[in-house]
């Protein structure tokens, strides 16, 4: 394992039920980078993610975090989970959900204090969420939801952050402040990693890319990656999007303002 | 009179078996559970009314009851303060509680106590008879059970194209134009009837096994709603006459072994049954590592093909270092793979065949 | 308090107030679990260890049953995760398969019991609805030691378990297990439920765990809290059933408990201040209102618009005419006028005052905003 790479995954497969969800994928992060993961839907985008966090098992493969495994790098790593999967009716205050990122830092039994309520303070004034912290879950706009989640990974204080498709169904505002925020931890040296759904914000908002379908099509750089050819060969050239670019400009000039696809 | 008894126990198991199977497959196996708590009170309502155990009342009294427990239910849900789980729970136990305080409270020393109704008496079933004519025509139950059976059947000869796309989708059943919602009213006024039919047999406790067991079981068989339905019957028909045999012998609860036998039957398919059984998952579960981990050999000889690091890449060594795979295993898929005709090998150094390109191409199509 | 002097009274309320306190607290993992029904498959699960404990020991001591009952509710919720786990079947069947299969298995060993010629079975069927007549001093410190146990095991993990509860994906990639946290809180749910199988009964102790649980969950916002109202709830429940039906004859303690449960939950689900069914529909009420005087106000605006001859005054009948509105326009008038926004006049005509026009005019410019 590549100790100078922030996430070295090698030949990952994983099979859910005896399917394979994804195949024999390399997946090399560099630190200090932000990366877009991009494919169709079933391609295995969140699976990769779950994949290198250890939530589900590994056919084959493995993942090391600059240069050990995750168990022992745990630490070093922030994820923020789909915001779809949890019960925002949940008798619960916006702090206390930011504070769980200090759990994995304290471990069994030992309880927050006044210093991770402090840090938590400190990541929901960074998402402009300060004011809510006192505020019960279910009163959260989707777009408030994700910020909550981002504060609570913020308080993780790692060095890579894994991020399960943070713009999905989050307003604009939301979506400029996460941003922002994501730039922010790049320039700190941190490490981000998105899945990603919007294919025109790509080049606009991050400078690496995966594109992923079961294995992966490739990798790297933007400017290198993000091409017609490539995009085509993702997503089977079925994507009308596509089409529309073509007849314009390579979509890698292009660092498109538009509506969602 | 042990005829007459096997007779009753056959009806009132196959007209569970019915509604059951689709109580399973709608994700609803619960509901009969609430339900069969639920109809107490009617039951009890009906028979303070009437006096007797053998009036129709009883009958509408349950299936308002259910329908309540239904509608509770539902109603609770949508004001969004409880979710579905503990809606069901606070509904049926307060409906239940209610008919066994009127049963505790009212009725007495005449024989409906609690024991009647959490067990049935299978074998005192036969001693209330009909008469027609003058003549005797057999036991009251077994009549009863037999126009449920046959209203059951009714229900599902009408209805069974609805309820199969109406179970399967939801959706599409709307657009169709079949109200989901209408339908399941239906099989919940089936599910009530039936349950106060089979209570005074089987108790209305274990309504639940007869209903939802011999379903869950066939479920484990099959993949077609037809079979699925007959062989939910069969089961529930072998169970229950088996459980009776056994009970008998024992001179223990009737519906008590019934349902013991159902969970025996139930058990035989989650281990043995031959395609979805535990058994035959592992079974699988082992032949198709190896040839899981053969075709994984292929795509990862084929990504590496063209890259510098080939010769790295594409050794025997290497499979153990960077697949995670133990040095037994990989030999192991390494010989399967060549075998196969997938790879050929030399001197460690692995290369696709042609048979290994196709492999993953059709690999890659799925 | 006279009653409280008599021995039995007191331990009736004594244990029944413990187990609603036990049952209570730990009832609120298994509702905001969405496992609620998990509660109903334990217990009944537990019927046939009880039954068996006593056909192994041949002892009626109570501490022996429930420890038979805690194996066995164990066991079926462990069956019934595998069925799930291993096979298509989803977890209202594999629950359904398991409480019912479980319970006739327990109720064949228990009619097979009271079959044999020996009499010291008897009693064995208090499980069913429970007896809180028949509590016994040592019944209590089960009670006691069984549900300190799992309190203090609650408040250890605390963190872990709403951790795990709200968003377990997010708690194992810090590192915490899920299969653990699992494991306890199982095991936790059916202690709680053992303890109370002698009061309330295997059939109706779910109630316990789901009925104050939801109940508190009405009245606050904060998981801490809705333990603590859930075990005060549970405890009002318990004491109140255990001491009707001890007073009332004929009256067995289980259906009586979660009757008064019931109630707690009818009410909190009708009062709370924020969820509560009146309070919202209070407000609905309120909203619609103040919606409808806003239309009011910005009709009668239109119509002086309209009457460019400078006629400004009109009659109820008019203003009707033009609002297709149900509900009284007298009212609504009045209650313009209570805002000084619109004036009656000698003719019993209505008219806007200036105040009203500016509303009004607020209220047309604000729309225009919201375009």
């Amino acid at each position: 394992m590549n100790k100078e790479l922030a996430i070295d995954a090698e030949d990952i497969t994983i099979a859910y039920h005896e399917k394979p969800v994804i195949w024999d994928v390399d997946f090399q992060v560099p630190p200090g980078i932000m990366m877009a993961i991009v494919g169709p839907n079933g391609a295995g985008k969140s699976t990769l993610l779950k994949g290198i966090l250890g939530l589900v098992k590994l056919t084959a493969g493995k993942v090391g975090i600059f240069g050990d495994t995750y168990e022992r790098q745990r630490k070093l790593v922030g994820y923020v989970p789909q915001r779809t999967g949890v019960d925002w009716d949940f008798p619960t205050t916006v702090l206390d959900v930011v504070l769980m990122g200090t759990y994995g830092r304290l471990g069994w039994i030992k309880r927050p204090g006044k210093t991770e309520i402090y840090q938590a303070t400190e990541a929901l004034e960074k998402v402009g969420m300060r004011d809510y912290s006192t505020r019960q879950i279910s009163q959260l706009s989707g777009g408030q939801q994700q910020r909550v989640f981002l504060a609570r990974a913020l308080t993780q204080d790692a060095e890579i952050f894994l991020m399960d498709e943070p713009f999905q169904g989050v307003d604009a505002a939301t979506e400029r402040t996460i941003i922002a925020i994501l730039k922010e931890l790049k320039h700190a040296g941190k490490t981000v990693v998105a899945v990603h759904h919007d294919l025109q914000t790509v080049p606009e908002y991050f400078d690496w890319v995966t594109l992923l379908n079961v294995r992966r099509i490739a990798g790297g750089p933007v400017k290198e990656i993000f091409t017609n050819e490539n995009l085509r060969k993702t997503y089977g050239g079925k994507l009308s999007f596509l089409e529309e670019k073509e007849s314009s400009s390579p979509v890698e000039i292009t660092p498109s303002k538009g509506e969602q696809p | 009179m042990i005829g007459e008894i096997i007779l009753i126990a056959i009806l009132v198991s196959a007209a569970c078996a019915i509604p059951g199977v689709f109580l399973v497959l709608r994700k609803m196996a619960l509901m009969s559970d609430a339900i069969s708590h639920a109809v107490l009170p009617g039951i009890v309502i009906g028979f303070l009314m009437t006096r007797s155990l053998s009036s129709p009342l009883l009958f509408v009294g349950a299936v308002g009851t259910g329908l309540l427990t239904v509608i509770l239910t539902e109603s609770l849900v949508k004001t969004g303060l409880v979710k579905e789980d503990a809606a069901i729970g606070l509904v049926f136990p307060a409906l239940f509680s209610i008919g066994v305080i009127l049963v505790s409270r009212y009725t007495g020393n005449v024989h409906l106590d609690i024991d009647a109704v959490l067990l049935g008496e299978l074998v005192f079933a036969p001693l209330d008879r009909i008469s027609f004519l003058g003549y005797d025509i057999g036991p009251r139950t077994a009549w009863v059970m037999g126009i449920i059976l046959l209203l059951n059947i009714g229900v599902l000869a009408l209805f069974f194209k609805e309820m199969k796309i109406a179970t399967f989708d939801p959706g599409l059943s709307k657009s169709l134009g079949f109200s989901p919602v209408l339908l399941q009213y239906i099989l919940m006024i089936s599910v009530s009837i039936t349950t106060v039919g089979a209570f005074d047999a089987v108790g209305s406790i274990l309504v639940v096994a007869l209903m939802i067991a011999p379903a869950t079981t066939a479920y484990l068989l099959t993949d077609d709603l037809k079979t699925m339905i007959i062989l939910s019957v069969i089961i529930g028909i072998v169970s229950s006459v088996l459980g009776f045999l056994i009970a008998w012998a024992l001179d223990a609860s009737a519906a008590g072994a019934m349902a013991s036998m159902c969970g025996v039957a139930f058990l035989l398919a989650f281990l043995f049954a031959p395609d979805r059984g535990l058994l035959s998952q592992i079974r699988r579960k082992h032949s198709q590592k190896l040839e899981f981990a053969v075709t994984m050999l292929t795509i990862h000889l084929s990504h590496h093909r063209s890259e510098k690091q080939c010769d790295l890449e594409c050794h025997e060594q290497h499979l153990t270092e960077h697949i995670n795979w133990d040095r037994h295993f990989a030999s192991q898929v390494v010989r399967k793979a060549i075998g196969d005709g997938m790879i050929s090998s030399s001197q460690g150094l692995l290369k696709l065949t042609q048979a290994g390109e196709q492999n993953v191409k059709t690999a890659m199509m799925e | 308090m006279i009653f409280l002097a008599d021995y039995t009274l007191k331990i009736v309320a004594l244990g029944s107030a413990l187990l609603g306190i036990v049952a209570g607290s730990l009832g609120t993992f298994a509702v905001l679990r969405k496992q609620s029904l998990l509660g109903d498959s334990i217990s009944h699960a537990a019927l046939p260890g009880i039954v068996l404990a006593f056909m192994i020991t041949g002892s009626k001591s109570s501490l022996i049953l429930l420890l038979g009952a805690a194996v066995a509710g164990w066991i079926g919720s462990y069956f019934i995760l595998g069925i799930i786990r291993h096979s298509r079947i989803s977890s209202d069947g594999a629950q359904g398969v398991i409480l019912s299969v479980f319970f006739g298995i327990g109720l064949l060993l228990l009619t097979y019991i009271q079959s044999q010629p020996n009499a010291a079975q008897a009693g064995l069927d208090k499980y069913l609805f429970g007896q809180a007549a028949a509590l016994l001093k040592e019944d209590l410190w089960i009670t006691v030691i069984f549900g300190t146990v799992a309190i203090i095991c609650m408040a250890l993990f605390w963190k872990e378990f709403k951790l795990m509860t709200f968003d377990p994906i997010y708690g194992q990639s810090l590192g915490f297990s899920e299969r653990a946290t699992d494991l306890m809180i199982t095991a936790l749910i059916v202690i709680a439920i053992v303890t109370g199988l002698s009061t309330v009964g295997v059939i109706l102790m779910s109630s316990m765990l789901i009925a104050p649980a939801s109940a508190a969950r009405q009245w606050t916002n904060k998981m801490g809290a809705m333990v603590v109202l859930s075990a005060f709830f549970g405890a009002l429940g318990g004491v109140a059933g255990a001491l009707l039906s001890s007073l009332i004859p004929n009256l067995p303690t289980g259906p009586a408990i979660v009757l008064c449960l019931t109630a707690i939950v009818i009410l909190s689900l009708l009062l709370s201040p924020n969820r509560g069914i009146l309070a919202r529909s209070a407000q609905r009420y309120r909203n619609r209102f103040a919606f409808s005087l806003q239309k009011l106000l910005l009709d009668l605006y239109h119509l002086e618009e309209n009457h460019t001859d400078g006629e400004r005054a009109h009659s109820i009948k008019t203003i009707s005419l033009i609002r297709s509105r149900e509900g009284n326009i007298r009212i609504a008038l009045q209650a313009l006028e209570s805002n000084n926004w619109a004036t009656q006049t000698d003719e019993k005509l209505w008219t806007l005052t200036q105040d009203g026009r500016i509303q009004a005019e607020k209220l047309l410019n604000k729309g225009e905003e919201n375009l």
